[in-house]
């Protein structure tokens, strides 16, 4: 699904380079997730990944379904399947919500070539996935993200993925600023997600949102690296002994 | 030759070029403006409320050439069940009008009503002269004086729909002068719409006296008409909890100036002043609004957004002035732009002048590029690089779209406003 080998990345602003050589691959119907102190890399990638400015891609390569992701639009990386669930969503005065999704919806699949999505057909899909997202009527007429609480924002996100129906979702510490309740929430949304051939990355500091969303692979990253990578049980290591720990083993 | 004498001469070099229509009842203020006119002289660049905007082409003898847009695109308004009225260059089409007969309201031209008594005489070029002080204003004074024609609205009541008047430019160099006077009696309510270019060159000027408890909204369409110019007037006087609510879409023109006069003078009263205007290349867009606050308890609101690109240049001059005793005033203005590449501009000078100690008065100005963070979300969406910067730009202008109550009239707008973009975009 995602491939991604030795990649490097600078800041174009800057002669500072974030990511050092990152390989990793994301199976189809897989959860991988990255864990890392603050400063390793890990929301970089997955702007890179997504196709934000400000990045500078100075080796390797990132592919998605064998497409090179690195050299096309972010818009084309979306409606080639990639999903980024941003960890801080941005509020947009002035456009609804609803008309914000149907356009995204709508213009993925005009890109692939396949039928818009009618307005009575989107109504109906819109409401019920919204609804087990919690999401009521006047969340979806309000303009996007404007005046949502943190969970709000971050259920915003997930029925997007819903309504887009990626194959790659990357999720950008989707559990910062969440209490338990609304942490459960997103994670019972992004599970019932989960499917054979959709891939995921979840990026997190904590183990907790991990015993949610439940990772069949876990990666540590530090210092612009993956630096050791295991099954579910390395989350839990993390989390009883911190990161110190692991560096100072692959150091 | 000094510059005050140059501008004697062009004042009276304009003057001799138009015609005052004579006898009836707006003689006395026709002559009364001409006086005014001759004294005040018609503006020049040197006068500090033209520092932003270049008068010659409003002020000189003619207009400039300005082409008829050809276009199969239906009519702002087109949707909405209204009383047309419609001029071409400035003159009164009755084939094309409606039937100038609607419960609640009594409808004249200025050019055919020309008894020695009528309700207009007292405020015809009345609010006009009011509005002259403390700023001059003599484009508006030429107006009175020259007027050819334009409507005379007097609301009884509650009209059933919208009063339209449709200003069509047929002509490259007409140069149209018109002129109305609407009066909304106590508690009455009428929405006055207006659209397209009207000429080559457009000198309008409205004057609105609302009474206590009435309302009076109006929604403006200045058409696409590239080359077409204009100088409006609005000069509003507010009763006792009255409403006045005004918003101006302005897509394309090389020359426009719109002013708005407004007078609070009956506690408890609302207006609202907006503007939405979208310009490409050679584009000037003048906004000045001028809101005296003399009555306790009343709210102002100035909301103006502009979109330029390719070197166009919006200006707006704004104030409040709060009277002495005008307690609890509640004044809020805000102008932005939105400047989609370094070629364009856009001058505020935003004033506030305050006598009352009890009052609540907000005032921003801002010009800003399209947010690259909402961009990069929307695209992360998949929304094309295009279609995303549209979406933010009407965003952008929302607020101001917003200031309209009627939910139909707004839907008009909106429409226009993406169809503007849709136009650029491909």
């Amino acid at each position: 699904m995602l491939n991604i080998k030795n990649l490097h990345v600078s800041l174009e602003e800057e002669d500072k380079q974030i990511l050092k050589g990152v390989d990793l691959t994301v199976e189809a119907g897989k959860v991988h997730a990255i864990m890392g102190p603050n400063g390793s890399g890990k929301s970089t990638l997955s702007y890179v990944l997504s196709g934000k400015d400000g990045y500078e891609v100075t080796e390797g390569s990132a592919e998605l379904l064998g497409e090179d992701l690195l050299d096309i639009d972010p818009e084309e990386r979306a409606a080639l399947g990639l999903f980024l669930a941003f960890q801080y969503p941005v509020e947009i005065p002035g456009v609804g919500n609803m008309t914000f999704l149907r356009t995204a919806v709508n213009s993925q699949r005009k890109a692939r070539g396949e039928d818009e999505m009618s307005a009575t057909e989107f109504l109906k899909v819109v409401r019920e996935r919204a609804k087990s997202l919690k999401i009521d009527a006047d969340m979806l007429k309000r303009p996007v993200n404007v005046g949502f609480s943190g969970g709000e924002k971050k259920r915003n996100e997930i029925l997007q993925m819903a309504m887009l129906e990626p194959k790659m979702c990357i999720l950008d510490e989707t559990d910062s600023g969440l209490d338990v309740d609304a942490m459960k929430l997103v994670a019972e949304g992004v599970n019932a997600l989960r499917s054979e051939g959709r891939g995921f990355l979840v990026i997190t500091h904590y183990q907790r949102l991990l015993d949610h969303i439940k990772p069949d692979v876990v990666h540590i990253m530090a210092n612009g690296r993956i630096v050791k990578t295991g099954g579910p049980e390395l989350a839990l290591e993390v989390e009883q002994n911190g990161y110190a720990d692991i560096l100072a083993e692959v150091a | 030759m000094s510059a005050l004498q140059a501008k004697i001469d062009a004042t009276e070099e304009r003057i001799a070029a138009h015609d005052m229509p004579q006898g009836g009842w707006s003689m006395a203020a026709r002559s009364e403006a001409l006086a005014r006119l001759r004294s005040m002289g018609l503006p020049s660049r040197r006068d500090e409320y033209w520092k932003y905007t270049r008068p010659d082409t409003l002020t000189q003898v003619g207009a400039t050439n300005a082409a008829v847009l050809a276009t199969d695109e239906a009519p702002v308004f087109g949707e909405i069940d209204t009383l047309q009225i419609v001029f071409v260059d400035g003159v009164f089409d009755e084939a094309a009008s409606a039937d100038l007969t609607l419960e609640g309201i009594t409808i004249e031209r200025l050019a055919a009503a020309n008894a020695d008594i009528h309700w207009a005489k007292g405020l015809y070029g009345a609010l006009e002269t009011n509005g002259q002080t403390p700023v001059e204003r003599p484009l508006a004074t030429l107006n009175t004086a020259f007027a050819t024609d334009g409507v005379l609205l007097h609301i009884t009541g509650k009209p059933s729909k919208p009063i339209h008047l449709i200003y069509r430019h047929v002509s490259n160099t007409s140069d149209a002068i018109l002129h109305h006077v609407i009066k909304v009696d106590a508690d009455a309510e009428v929405t006055v719409l207006e659209n397209g270019p009207a000429a080559a060159r457009f000198n309008e000027c409205m004057e609105v006296d609302i009474a206590d408890g009435a309302k009076f909204h109006h929604v403006r369409a200045q058409g696409r008409d590239h080359e077409r110019r204009a100088a409006t007037h609005i000069f509003a006087r507010l009763g006792t909890e009255s409403t006045f609510k005004s918003f101006t879409l302005t897509a394309n023109g090389v020359m426009t100036r719109n002013e708005c006069v407004i007078e609070l003078t009956g506690d408890d009263a609302h207006a609202t002043i907006a503007g939405a205007s979208l310009g490409d290349g050679d584009f000037h867009h003048d906004d000045t609004v001028f809101i005296t606050h003399d009555a306790v308890n009343c709210e102002s609101r100035q909301v103006f957004k502009k979109v330029l690109r390719n070197g166009a240049t919006g200006v707006f001059q704004g104030k409040i002035l709060v009277k002495a005793g005008a307690q609890k005033t509640d004044g809020y203005q805000i102008s932005q732009s939105l400047l989609l590449d370094e070629d364009s501009q856009f001058l505020a000078k935003p004033e506030l002048e305050i006598y009352a100690d009890d009052v609540a008065c907000s005032h921003g100005s801002t010009s800003g590029a399209i947010d690259e963070d909402a961009l990069f979300y929307l695209r992360s969406r998949g929304v094309p690089h295009g279609e995303a910067t549209d979406m933010l730009t009407l965003s952008f202008l929302a607020e101001a779209v917003e200031e309209i109550e009627n939910e139909a009239l707004a839907e008009e707008i909106n429409e226009r406003l993406a169809a503007w973009l849709a136009r650029r975009r491909s």
